[in-house]
């Protein structure tokens, strides 16, 4: 088996509440390898958003291990984190974070703009990402004309412009309503099939059903790790979906 | 990131609260304005100031003659008729600290050049007075030594008479009558302009002290060497107090004065007049400049002050920027970029202001102004720090921002 992609050992994360400390990871130790498409499920509280920021090199742990394509980045300073978040790593959010009054293609250039990239290139890669995730003739939308789906599209674009090894989605489906919600999960299967790695959370389980691994979180712990036995294919969904309504 | 990449967000962030921007910026505006305007204010005091000495000719006293009592009347100064042509003399030869003394006697007369004609003052003086007021004949030549012992009918002329008597045109080796005598006019003196009292002293003819005496004003009897005053320069490096109350002792001693009796005669030292007004002209404008710079003071906390609501407004922002892989010293640059560009355009338009401000007071005050580039660089220079350092405690707050916390402000 090739060398896990997310290799975690041991991860524990303290916080300081007061004079009290609380742990919101005791012990959590996961491999994830390259190509997978996990979901990472759990009630609030249970560590599940506090193991996401770890692994998107958000946040150090106070104890255990991380290694990101076999680099130890559990020990690495914030200007290092900042180059890995920025080089390995696409982000998406529930609430899609684009800069307002800021183009789409400017949103999606961001990365590029601190990976030093030139003016012509960022350009020329952004573009060609917003065409990818469908949006080649709303480049110069700012987000407030864009739908909320559109929105979370471009997000997308901006989380694969700088060519990560991983895509981390956090709740990318939670201010969505389901259909666009098929269409963002479509989106996410379609990059998992051209070789990405997904780590999405969610608290929904129709939507970790799209993914190929399901991680449950509770209380700090992994308390279940399970292969999805029957995985839904978002495209056929939707197509089934656009077949009923023009029956109907 | 490269800094033009920066600017571009600044002037986007700026260009999202238009209203909130500009009116940061016009506490910047109006301190650069009013420290540009006060300086100029206070330049054109100084320079006004600087011009006088200039004209007037340095290190320079003049004497005057003083006062006579008849019958316990006192008249006023220059009533007495007491400095002659050897006083001078011999204060340019015994006081070490002079370099010239030129006797100079004074009277009034028409001049008349082919149909024009003028009424000036007319000094009959030696060469030296031109060289104790830093007077320096522009066109044609000064007097030669026989024309200032043969009382020579020569004359050198005032740039306003010269105009009113011969236009544009060249005066030099024209003939004029001065009370009806025929001279040549040999020389064109430099502009001198206003001089401290407001009157043009370019408005004067100049001729040999003989020949004022022998041909023009007649020789009032037993009053034979006797002149107005005296101009008296003093050689550079020497202490004017100095000179000052030697040239008094020499004087009393020539007149015979006793110990405990007043001056016949006064000595105005003109140079330290105006230097003390130079002086306090300059305090003048120092407090000018400090109290404007106190409204640039103001403004620049008004950059703080907006630049901290703007660092919690945009703390999402911020939190995104470094998800995506924007160090801290990334989002420090973009703040301090931010307040920069903030009071740069605020210095820019204070500039404007600036000048239109002085000229406005130039206009309407009737105040003498002098703009100095070396004020605008320092006002726009001012600026500048003043969004360095009102800009770098909000900058550096959002630059310590965590990631994750910033992520998640609501």
């Amino acid at each position: 088996m090739a060398e896990a992609l997310i290799q975690t050992t041991g991860l524990v994360k303290e916080y300081l509440v007061g004079e009290q400390t609380v742990a919101a990871l005791c012990g959590v130790s996961v491999s994830i390898a390259e190509g997978e498409f996990v979901a990472v499920m759990g009630p609030s509280g249970s560590g599940k958003s506090t193991f996401m920021n770890l692994i998107g090199c958000l946040d150090s742990p106070t104890r255990g291990e991380y290694a990101l394509a076999g680099e130890k980045v559990s020990a690495l300073s914030g200007d290092a984190l900042a180059a890995i978040r920025n080089k390995r790593i696409g982000f998406v959010f529930q609430q899609f974070n684009l800069l307002p009054r800021t183009s789409a293609l400017d949103n999606v250039e961001l990365p590029l703009l601190y990976g030093g990239v030139a003016a012509a290139e960022r350009h020329a890669r952004a573009k060609k990402r917003l065409e990818e995730v469908g949006l080649a003739d709303r480049v110069d939308h700012h987000p407030a004309q864009l739908s909320g789906g559109q929105q979370q599209r471009v997000a997308i674009a901006r989380a694969l412009v700088n060519n990560p090894v991983l895509i981390l989605a956090d709740e990318p489906t939670g201010a969505l309503d389901s259909r666009t919600s098929l269409e963002v999960m479509a989106l996410l299967q379609k990059l998992n099939r051209g070789g990405m790695t997904v780590v999405i959370v969610t608290h929904e389980h129709d939507i970790a059903a799209f993914a190929q691994r399901n991680i449950h979180f509770r209380d700090g712990l992994v308390v279940q790790d399970h292969p999805v036995e029957k995985i839904n294919d978002a495209d056929a969904i939707l197509a089934h979906a656009a077949a009923s309504t023009a029956a109907a | 990131m490269d800094l033009l990449a920066t600017l571009r967000i600044a002037l986007r962030a700026l260009r999202v609260n238009k209203l909130r921007s500009s009116l940061t910026m016009l506490g910047i505006i109006i301190g650069v304005g009013a420290v540009i305007t006060m300086i100029a204010v206070g330049g054109g005091a100084q320079a006004r100031v600087e011009e006088q000495i200039k004209s007037l000719g340095s290190n320079l006293m003049i004497v005057i003659p003083g006062s006579t009592t008849s019958g316990g009347v006192r008249m006023g100064s220059s009533s007495a008729q007491t400095l002659t042509e050897d006083d001078a003399a011999a204060i340019t030869r015994e006081v070490d600290e002079v370099q010239v003394a030129a006797p100079v006697t004074r009277g009034s007369g028409q001049i008349v050049a082919g149909n024009s004609n003028w009424s000036t003052v007319i000094y009959g003086t030696t060469p030296d007075y031109l060289e104790a007021r830093d007077w320096p004949v522009v066109s044609g030549r000064g007097f030669e030594p026989q024309e200032v012992s043969g009382a020579g009918k020569v004359a050198i002329i005032g740039q306003s008479v010269s105009k009113q008597l011969f236009g544009d045109a060249d005066p030099v080796d024209q003939q004029v009558r001065i009370r009806k005598v025929p001279f040549t006019i040999v020389g064109m003196l430099d502009k001198k302009g206003q001089s401290m009292m407001g009157t043009d002293q370019d408005d004067v003819i100049l001729v040999p002290l003989a020949t004022a005496r022998n041909r023009l004003f007649g020789n009032p009897q037993g009053k034979l060497r006797r002149i107005h005053f005296m101009s008296i320069k003093v050689r550079d490096g020497h202490s004017m107090k100095d000179a000052e109350n030697r040239i008094r002792e020499l004087m009393r001693q020539r007149h015979k004065l006793q110990a405990g009796a007043d001056d016949d005669f006064t000595i105005r030292n003109l140079t330290e007049i105006l230097q003390a007004q130079e002086a306090s002209s300059k305090v003048l404008s120092l407090l000018l400049a400090a109290v404007a710079s106190v409204s640039l003071l103001v403004g620049g906390i008004g950059i703080m002050n907006i630049m901290l609501v703007s660092v919690t407004e945009r703390t999402r922002e911020i939190g995104l920027r470094m998800a995506v892989g924007a160090r801290a010293n990334d989002i420090l640059k973009q703040f301090l970029v931010e307040a920069v560009t903030l009071s740069l355009i605020g210095g820019m338009l204070g500039i404007a202001l600036g000048l239109g401000g002085s000229l406005a007071i130039g206009q309407f005050a009737g105040w003498r102004t002098s703009l100095s580039g070396a004020s605008v660089v320092l006002a726009v220079g001012f600026a500048a720090a003043i969004g360095i350092f009102f800009g770098f405690y909000p900058a550096r707050k959002a630059s310590r921002l965590l990631p994750i916390e910033a992520l998640r402000y609501e």
